[in-house]
């Protein structure tokens, strides 16, 4: 069989493409976290802030920020193979370019939702 | 399936055979080549070939000819028009699939530029690789015209506008470029369509003298067959002749969400 990963040279599409998948199977897990985080709430005062606790640690704020990141990305993606299956957009040069746009929004929103959480002290 | 590594007797052995550039050289080039032989009973291998571009035409496909001519001649790939509209010279160069007669090889990045056939793909040897598979694909969407009204006395009409929706489609050479840069093909090709087949696939189905065009969304309404297409768009990227099979694809699935709506 002839070289294939090993050798290709990546279009930016191919890089969305992938990480929609990426984002996707993440946000299953973090659709996992945001359960446990609503069982803790359930389990009581303890457990919350057990729970509470290990996301606050750099370690959970790391998971949190891919979790941010993910949204928006797989969101903005979204919404660019939703504007494919009405058949615009798939010329190369749009192509390329509402991938670039997809993760300038990402870079961009994400900033924003941590900013507004510092600054409303949801984070410390 | 995804495999994303190579199977055992498929691994390159990094350094293979080294052919300097002759004395006096002026305008030196590092070619690194993917080479296999059958007969060895070895793995694939890669050789460097420093040539003297100053020998030769501008594109790779006059790289690999001079080579072939001066330096090895056990150098194995298709070629013939050398104009880019037969399609035999289709290989990977410098990371992309082209057509290796008219892509200049100042055009690609790098010092070093390595070639390999065409991605995903059995070896016959060296550049070539097996399309049994690839053209039996284009079989299978029965590319001819179908009809079932009386034929007439002369040619099938077509007004020119209808004609028009033609273009961007009928231009395909079939040189397999776009259907082994998709990922999706790389690991479904023995259910997903591919590319190339469903770029002629939608040329027959909008052509307006096309009387089995209900028939031919049918055979494709499948979840291998059309619905691997993840918009990955590297077909269109890569397509030597500009086209854009992801497009054509597009166009079928709206075709079928059309039909049912």
């Amino acid at each position: 069989m002839s070289p294939h990963l090993q050798i290709w040279r990546w279009h930016v599409t191919m890089l969305t493409s992938i990480l929609h998948r990426v984002t996707g199977v993440g946000l299953y897990l973090a659709g996992l976290i945001v359960s446990a985080w609503a069982v803790s709430l359930a389990m009581g005062p303890e457990a919350y802030q057990a729970f509470m606790g290990l996301l606050g640690s750099p370690l959970g704020k790391l998971v949190m920020l891919g979790m941010t990141a993910s949204v928006f990305y797989h969101l903005a993606n979204g919404v660019r193979h939703l504007v494919w299956d009405f058949g615009h957009g798939l010329d190369i040069k749009s192509a390329n370019g509402s991938a670039w746009t997809v993760f300038g929004f990402t870079i961009a929103a994400t900033a924003a939702a941590w900013a507004i959480a510092f600054m409303t002290g949801a984070l410390a | 399936m995804v495999q994303l590594t190579l199977p055992k007797n498929s691994k390159i052995k990094p350094t293979g055979k080294h052919y300097p550039a002759p004395a006096g050289a002026s305008k030196v080039k590092t070619f690194r080549i993917y080479r296999y032989d059958p007969d060895s009973g070895e793995n694939p291998r890669w050789d460097t070939y420093e040539v003297d571009t100053s020998q030769c035409g501008p594109m790779v496909l006059d790289i690999l000819i001079h080579i072939k001519n001066t330096v090895d001649p056990t150098l194995t790939f298709r070629r013939s028009c050398r104009e880019g509209i037969c399609g035999s010279c289709a290989m990977n160069i410098a990371g992309r699939n082209t057509l290796a007669c008219t892509h200049g090889h100042e055009e690609c990045p790098g010092e070093k530029i390595q070639i390999s056939p065409l991605p995903h793909m059995p070896v016959v040897k060296d550049l070539v690789p097996d399309l049994t598979l690839f053209y039996a694909q284009y079989a299978s969407v029965e590319p001819w015209l179908q009809t079932e009204t009386p034929e007439p006395q002369k040619e099938w009409k077509q007004s020119p506008e209808d004609r028009e929706k033609l273009d961007g489609l009928y231009e395909c050479i079939l040189c397999a470029c776009c259907s082994t840069s998709c990922p999706s093909y790389w690991w479904n090709q023995e259910k997903y369509l591919g590319p190339a087949a469903l770029l002629h696939a939608y040329r027959w189905i909008i052509d307006s003298r096309d009387e089995a065009t209900g028939e031919r969304l049918d055979e494709l309404e499948d979840p291998f067959k059309l619905y691997r297409c993840h918009t990955i768009m590297n077909c269109a990227q890569v397509c030597p002749k500009g086209l854009n099979p992801a497009k054509a694809i597009a166009e079928i699935k709206k075709m079928l969400v059309d039909r049912v709506v």
